[in-house]
């Protein structure tokens, strides 16, 4: 037996991390060829075997640091690969092993086209062990990616999506020699499955970690203003007809709320800004982003240089910007540099939202629902067309007080809305 | 003295480079070769190590297509990195055991030939315990990730020259939140190619040897 130990790579160099086996236990190995990875400050180093013959024992597993000089494996000299794994099974493989399979215990003469024999699968984790118990899944037939060929819960459902099926009855999965799973004849399940699996789409995923991510880094804070919308509202319904005949398409209350938004950007700057480390980047142009729903997830496509352009402009713009998004030929510059967002979560019914920002912004506005509601007008009940608009800011770089002069602003604006549309 | 062959050979796509570190390795542990300094730039490229964490890649698939930005898992250290037009790339191809025989003096002597470089250009730049790379004011103005097998190291460093920051956005730069800066960003306008001579120049004295400069084509 020839120990393997982790090797003196520098005089300042105490520990290594070991990072990935390239042989499993049981495999040949030759004099110099490389067998086991290792990482130090930056650096990974490929370290080749010491001796030929077979790895008979892992004896520090993939991730784990240790220090210079530790023995991390061993490799037989003499040993055949048969006895060599014998050895290193019980260390390695006792989950896989333990319920003895029912009928084909039999040491027969395994068939050549044997599937690999359980041991081989490695240590298993009780989440795949029991996704293979729910789904129905041949270890066997499973490719394991994981540390040392282990088989993970992406693996498992990357084969499970792959085998395209639905769970058939959750029996034990015996490790006896099955063939493929024959999609012809999927088994009869015994009972409704009670979950169902699903690998998160490129796009959930990252998401899903830009939301994390943007919670992480900005304290968020909300506030909300009620918005009197009567004035654009009797602007849209003079001018939808003129827009629909000229342009094609129809006005909507969001131009006006983006227009709104130039106003008060360029009065606030500091809403406009991002946060680097201990500057404040003020954005000298304005870039607003539209997030826009698409089937299963969202874009927010910009609209550069908002603050030159009018209702009429904006409105084009966003229509564009939507229907490219929704068919995915937006550009790539389209969807990078917005200095502040929109989010429009009326559309679909919500009167009051609280977005999360679109980093590195600092701020991003939501846009409930125009309902026509009774409000109290000089001592008098009125009919007024209301929406309430929510602001969720950064608070490391906005105060309430300046997300509030900010929102009245914007308040201001669409109150006393005075500009021309066509 | 050693001999290291110098070679500045422009934009190269990330691949391309790759094919051609692997190549240069594979003779200089054969003994083919003298070391080699290749001198470059990639087009747009996220590259994760082998202990990389996915996390820090922020943009989909989908995005960086879009975005015209290649993907490559390799085999260096170090986490996520992006590469791109107006950062100098540097890949060493040096054999350990004819210096020092130690990978921790091979990053801290990477790092001491940026330092210097850009003391030329009169950018302080240091280094943050623990934290491999070079560093100003608290913000990563190189990244180093290496490979080594038999003691030839592959890999090496990228310094942003003028690189365009806001290609960082779509990772987190080596799985660290700390913020990226540029040579430009510092308010220093200077040439990649000039930059380059500059670097080889400390690299040759760091590394005791002497630059050779290898005018050639790369090889297809």
């Amino acid at each position: 037996m020839t120990d393997v130990v982790m090797p003196q790579m520098g005089e300042s160099i105490v520990e290594g991390t070991l990072t990935k086996w390239l042989k499993k236990a049981g495999e040949r190995v030759e004099r110099d060829e490389p067998l086991f990875e290792i990482s130090t400050d930056k650096v990974d180093t490929e370290i080749p075997s010491p001796a030929a013959g077979t790895l008979a024992e892992i004896m520090v597993e993939e991730g784990k640091t240790v220090g210079i000089n530790t023995v991390v494996g061993r490799i037989d000299e003499a040993g055949g690969a048969a006895q060599a794994s014998a050895q290193a099974q019980p260390k390695q493989a006792p989950a896989a092993a333990a319920p003895p399979p029912p009928a084909p215990a039999a040491p027969a003469p395994p068939p050549p086209t044997a599937a690999p024999e359980p041991a081989e699968l490695g240590p298993l984790s009780p989440l795949v062990r029991k996704m293979a118990r729910e789904m129905n899944v041949d270890l066997a037939q499973v490719r394991g990616t994981g540390a040392g060929g282990r088989i993970t819960k992406q693996d498992m459902e990357a084969y499970i999506a792959q085998r395209g099926q639905a769970p058939a009855a959750p029996a034990a999965a015996a490790p006896a020699p099955v063939q493929a799973p024959s999609p012809a004849a999927p088994l009869p399940p015994a009972g409704a499955p009670k979950t169902r699996i699903e690998p998160l789409s490129n796009m959930r995923q990252k998401i899903a970690e830009h939301m994390v991510m943007s919670k992480r880094t900005s304290p968020h804070v909300t506030t909300i203003h009620r918005v009197d919308m009567t004035k654009v509202a009797k602007m849209r319904e003079r001018y939808k007809a003129q827009f629909q005949a000229s342009y094609g398409y129809s006005l909507t209350y969001l131009p006006f709320i983006a227009r709104a938004c130039v106003a008060a950007l360029r009065q606030y700057p500091l809403l406009n800004a991002s946060l680097d480390g201990n500057n404040i980047i003020y954005h000298n142009e304005i870039h607003i982003g539209i997030a826009v729903a698409l089937e299963n997830g969202l874009i927010v496509p910009v609209i550069r240089n908002s603050d030159e352009k009018n209702i009429a402009g904006l409105q084009r713009s966003i229509v564009d910007l939507a229907a490219r998004a929704r068919s995915r030929q937006l550009k790539p510059e389209e969807i990078q540099g917005g200095t502040f967002s929109i989010t429009n979560f009326g559309s679909f019914g919500s009167m009051v939202g609280t977005p999360i920002i679109n980093q590195p912004q600092v701020a991003i506005l939501g846009v409930g629902t125009v309902d026509k509601m009774p409000v109290v007008v000089d001592d008098a009940i009125a009919i007024r067309s209301i929406c309430h608009l929510s602001l969720s800011f950064d608070h490391r770089l906005i105060d309430g007080a300046l997300a509030d002069q900010f929102m009245t602003k914007v308040k201001q604006v669409l109150e006393g809305w005075s500009e021309e549309v066509l | 003295m050693r001999s290291c062959c110098l070679r500045q050979l422009g934009r190269v796509d990330y691949g391309r480079a790759l094919e051609l570190q692997r190549r240069a390795a594979a003779d200089r542990k054969a003994g083919l070769v003298p070391d080699h300094l290749f001198l470059l730039e990639h087009p747009h490229v996220i590259t994760v190590g082998r202990n990389g964490h996915m996390e820090n890649l922020l943009a989909s698939d989908e995005v960086l297509a879009r975005a015209g930005i290649g993907f490559y898992p390799i085999d260096r250290g170090g986490d996520v990195t992006y590469h791109g037009p107006g950062q100098l790339v540097g890949y060493p191809i040096l054999d350990l055991r004819e210096w020092k025989r130690d990978v921790g003096a091979y990053v801290r002597g990477l790092e001491q030939c940026l330092i210097d470089t850009l003391a030329e250009y009169g950018i302080a730049a240091g280094r943050i315990e623990k934290l491999t790379g070079v560093w100003v004011d608290g913000r990563k103005i190189a990244a180093i990730g290496v490979h080594l097998s038999r003691w030839v190291t592959s890999h090496g460093f990228a310094l942003n020259v003028s690189t365009d920051l806001s290609y960082f956005r779509y990772i987190v730069p080596c799985g660290l939140t700390k913020p990226v800066t540029s040579m430009a960003a510092l308010g220093v306008r200077a040439n990649l190619e000039e930059v380059g001579e500059r670097f080889a120049a400390h690299f040759g004295r760091i590394f005791d040897c002497e630059m050779e400069i290898v005018e050639s084509e790369i090889p297809v």
